[in-house]
């Protein structure tokens, strides 16, 4: 603790698990008044559980948790808890469809609504905090930014006096991450403890004065942020000496091989896109992707991965730039032209886009391609759709009880293969994937990312694969970084070091080894 | 590999004898029996309903059997089945038509009124039969349209949006000829719901080759495997490159074409067009009841047209035997619906999981 100030809330002792998972381990946190405290770590970490626990929406299996020196309300009790604690999540609890006062007082515990006291009390937390939004408001009308004050509102009308935001930047513009900031120093100033959860390690530098590191559900630092470098951060986050991995480079054909025909005509060029998307936005990005390239592109959530992979395969639209393939425009947001075009998309989303599940393993896998496969009459016989498909899930090792067999009834992974196989069914020129791991299995894992390489490799197809999930990038050539909807950096030379590729989608330059800066030149 | 050696993959159904040995064919052969035994299954689902129909009409009436009331039956179902055909394309894309059964109407008062002379009510323009005819399946195609663009491309509520223009459209098929009956039609235009090959009405043997070649259609057209992908999951069907809002819209105008020449059955069969006709007589519960009964899923995706014939088949017999059991008149709607209700229960249950509603 930075001062002598009793806690506001004090966890100690916390362990979780899930089944077999150990969530989190003896985790001993505490926040006082006027303190903002800073929580990071790794995606699987630990902080989600942390933000739950301290919510009150889930009950930790050992320790204690304590508001002012008093145990906490019982866990459920989302009334009580919120009088002392509120978390602003990082999707919205807002409900678009009321004002502003009813969303303040969302859940309140008085039993009749006084519409006039509860506009009155709304206006009051306005003004008493600056800020300008009237209580008579639809939400819906609002900005991410405004409908994020409402729940802040929401926390200081209820009178807590600890605030717990929840990557509270992941949807906000710069201007408003600044203004964001100015009011988290209000807050602070004015007595209340936030509890400051982000993956950008900037952030916690600009905004918190201590800083908790969890890594694998234990807290390895507790730190003022004053006497902190970037680098120990990191080394905390990341783990030194055994946490430290290399990726290796798949062995079949050297990527230096496939860089010497680096003059051949790109197969993919994207100049300046951006877009705005719900998965994050693209404020002007440009690649190239060559024949038999595999690029890999990653960062963190709200970096605009998963936008830039939707847009260039037509599957979402896009505001500005331009995407050619084989120097052909492809219009924006049409995904019939994209892949008639020769731009095959798996998506992120298998259940959602990657397969129609009722329908069987042979159709699903050649759905793409049943214009070839039609006879004059626009006729498809199931023997040809069979004949067609067998060669591509038998490369993919599907397993399935035959080619009539409802894909609703395969395990995950080899639903999985059914949405890679109906992208390689029409040979594309370009494959844009879209963590096509995720989920599935470890020898699935393999065969899915062997599948993709010996598509670049023998059929000289491009492709770009959008990825949060590091170790898919063993295949790739070329990794681009995204930070913040823009490419932050990229790396030439695999294999690629891993504690680099972290750094690096946080929007830092320097490491502990002090080496992603050569990497990015 | 497709094959059902895998150890961990789900057992095929085929396997040879005690000696557990796996036909190297087995996962195809296996396979091609399990696709017919679901497909067969789901298909026949209202077999039982069916054949326990015949046994209490032959019951109830001696004349239930006779090659005449049986061709009655196929008249009488026949514009039905037609509008049924439509509004289970329309539910397989995962959408809903309510607008079918005036257009059931609204079509065939077009056309009629284009032919009649004003003396007949007419509007005097005194067309052919022939051109008639293709006014009618212009009606259709332009009411389907406007629906499939209002739906798809506008973004509008199905429900709503032909719920509205159900009664616009009833209310112009009473407007353009002032709530008059249109009699006297030519012989050209009444010929397909009125005429006969020898004991066999001319509607019924269309219909039945409509149903035919519309599930064929489903089956084995790239565009009917289309209609089945975009409607058990449209993301994925427009992921896979399948031009979703083309499909749809193809759907909405192929099912209210449907509807506009079931209409002309219907006003072949009674030899007039009356303002009731559709709308007025409200088909669409019946259209909607033989879809579902037959395992059309108003979720989208599923269903085939051997179900829906055996939908529209039964509702069929069941108006019959009660015509012929003389069941006061006071009483038949609510026999018919109670009867509906079973037969969905029966096919529910024969049908198993693939017909059940979600959780």
């Amino acid at each position: 603790m930075t001062s002598g100030r009793p806690a506001l809330v004090d966890m100690t002792g916390i362990d979780k698990r899930f089944g077999s998972t150990v969530a989190l381990s003896s985790v001993d946190l505490s926040i006082s008044a006027g303190q903002c405290l800073g929580l990071v770590g790794r995606n699987g970490a630990g902080k989600s559980t942390i933000v739950s626990i301290l919510s009150g929406l889930e009950a930790p299996d050992a320790g204690t948790v304590r508001f002012d020196g008093q145990p906490a309300p019982r866990v459920g009790d989302v009334g009580r808890w919120r009088e002392w604690i509120a978390t602003v999540f990082q999707h919205s609890m807002v409900v678009p469809g009321l004002t502003v006062a009813e969303n303040v007082f969302l859940g309140g515990t008085e039993r009749f609504v006084s519409w006039r006291e509860m506009r009155a009390r709304t206006r009051d937390v306005m003004r008493d905090w600056g800020y300008d939004i009237r209580a008579e408001a639809l939400c819906r009308d609002l900005t991410v930014e405004q409908l994020q004050i409402v729940e802040i509102a929401r926390a200081l009308a209820r009178g807590a006096r600890c605030v717990l935001l929840d990557e509270p930047t992941a949807a906000l513009e710069r201007e408003a991450v600044r203004r964001l900031f100015a009011r988290v120093r209000q807050l602070t100033s004015g007595g209340v403890a936030v509890l400051y959860i982000s993956h950008h390690l900037e952030e916690v530098f600009e905004i918190c004065d201590d800083v908790s590191v969890l890594k694998d559900g234990e807290l390895v630092l507790t730190a003022p942020v004053a006497g902190l470098r970037k680098e120990d951060l990191i080394a905390a986050m990341v783990g030194s000496g055994t946490g430290v991995t290399k990726t290796t480079a798949s062995t079949n054909g050297g990527p230096a091989d496939r860089r010497a025909n680096g003059h051949a005509e790109p197969v993919l060029s994207v100049e300046n896109l951006t877009a705005t998307s719900a998965r994050g936005r693209l404020a002007g990005v440009s690649l190239q992707v060559g024949p038999g390239e595999i690029v890999g592109v990653t960062g963190l959530l709200s970096a605009g991965v998963a936008t830039m992979g939707r847009a260039i395969a037509g599957a979402e639209g896009h505001d500005g730039g331009q995407i050619r393939l084989h120097g052909k425009v492809i219009p924006a947001g049409r995904r019939a032209a994209a892949q008639h075009a020769g731009i095959g998309y798996i998506p992120e989303d298998r259940r959602a886009e990657g397969f129609v599940a009722h329908l069987g393993v042979a159709e699903n896998a050649t759905m793409t391609i049943t214009d070839k496969l039609a006879d004059r009459l626009g006729l498809l016989r199931p023997a040809r759709r069979a004949a067609a498909a067998a060669p591509v899930t038998a490369a993919l090792s599907l397993v399935s009880s035959g080619p009539g067999q409802p894909v609703s009834e395969l395990s995950g992974g080899n639903q999985q293969k059914v949405t890679v196989a109906r992208t390689l069914a029409h040979d594309p020129g370009l494959i844009v994937a879209i963590t096509p791991t995720r989920g599935v299995d470890v020898a699935s894992k393999a065969l899915l990312l062997d599948a993709l390489a010996a598509t670049a490799r023998r059929r000289g197809a491009g492709v770009l694969l959008c990825t949060d999930e590091l170790s898919d990038l063993v295949i790739c050539d070329r990794v681009i970084v995204l930070v913040r909807g823009e490419v932050f950096t990229e790396f030439t030379d695999p294999p690629f070091d891993r504690d680099q590729l972290i750094v690096a989608t946080e929007g830092l330059t320097s490491t502990a080894s002090g080496s992603a800066e050569e990497a990015a030149q | 590999m497709i094959s059902n050696q895998a150890p961990d993959g789900p057992a095929g159904t085929v396997t040879t004898g005690a000696g557990g040995a796996v036909l190297a064919r087995g996962g195809g052969l296996a396979a091609r029996v399990r696709d017919m035994n679901i497909g067969v299954l789901r298909e026949v689902a209202l077999l039982p309903v069916l054949v326990l129909l015949i046994v209490i009409g032959a019951v109830v009436s001696p004349v239930f059997l006779t090659v005449t009331n049986i061709a009655g039956i196929g008249q009488q179902i026949s514009a039905l089945g037609v509008v049924v055909v439509g509004e289970s394309l329309i539910l397989m894309i995962g959408g809903m038509d309510l607008s079918l059964e005036s257009t059931f109407g609204l079509a065939p008062m077009v056309a009629a009124w284009l032919i009649l002379p004003v003396s007949a009510f007419g509007s005097g323009a005194q067309i052919s039969p022939y051109l008639g005819l293709l006014v009618l399946l212009a009606v259709g195609a332009a009411i389907g349209l406007i629906n499939g663009v209002l739906i798809v491309k506008g973004r509008l509520n199905g429900f709503i949006v032909t719920l509205g223009m159900t009664i616009v459209l009833a209310g112009l098929q009473n407007g353009i000829v002032k709530a008059q009956t249109l009699f006297n039609l030519p012989k050209a235009f009444g010929y397909l719901g009125s005429a006969y090959f020898g004991q066999v009405p001319v509607s019924f043997v269309v219909t039945a080759i409509i149903f035919a070649l519309v599930g064929l259609f489903l089956r084995y057209h790239r565009t009917g495997r289309a209609i089945y992908a975009v409607g058990g999951n449209p993301a994925a069907a427009r992921a896979a490159g399948i031009k979703v809002e083309r499909i749809k819209i193809g759907v909405y105008v192929a099912g209210s074409m449907l509807a506009a020449l079931g209409g002309l059955m219907e006003a072949g069969r009674v030899s007039a067009v009356t303002g009731q006709q559709g709308y007025g007589e409200g088909i669409i519960f019946s259209v909607f009841a033989a879809a579902v009964i037959g395992g059309v899923s108003l979720r989208g995706g599923r269903g085939n047209m051997i179900g829906a014939a055996s939908g529209v088949i039964l509702l069929g017999f069941v108006q019959n035997i009660l015509d012929l059991a003389n069941v006061s008149s006071y009483w038949i709607e609510a026999i018919d619906g109670a009867v509906i209700l079973f037969a969905l229960f029966m096919a529910r249950i024969v049908g198993g999981e693939s017909t059940a509603e979600e959780k």
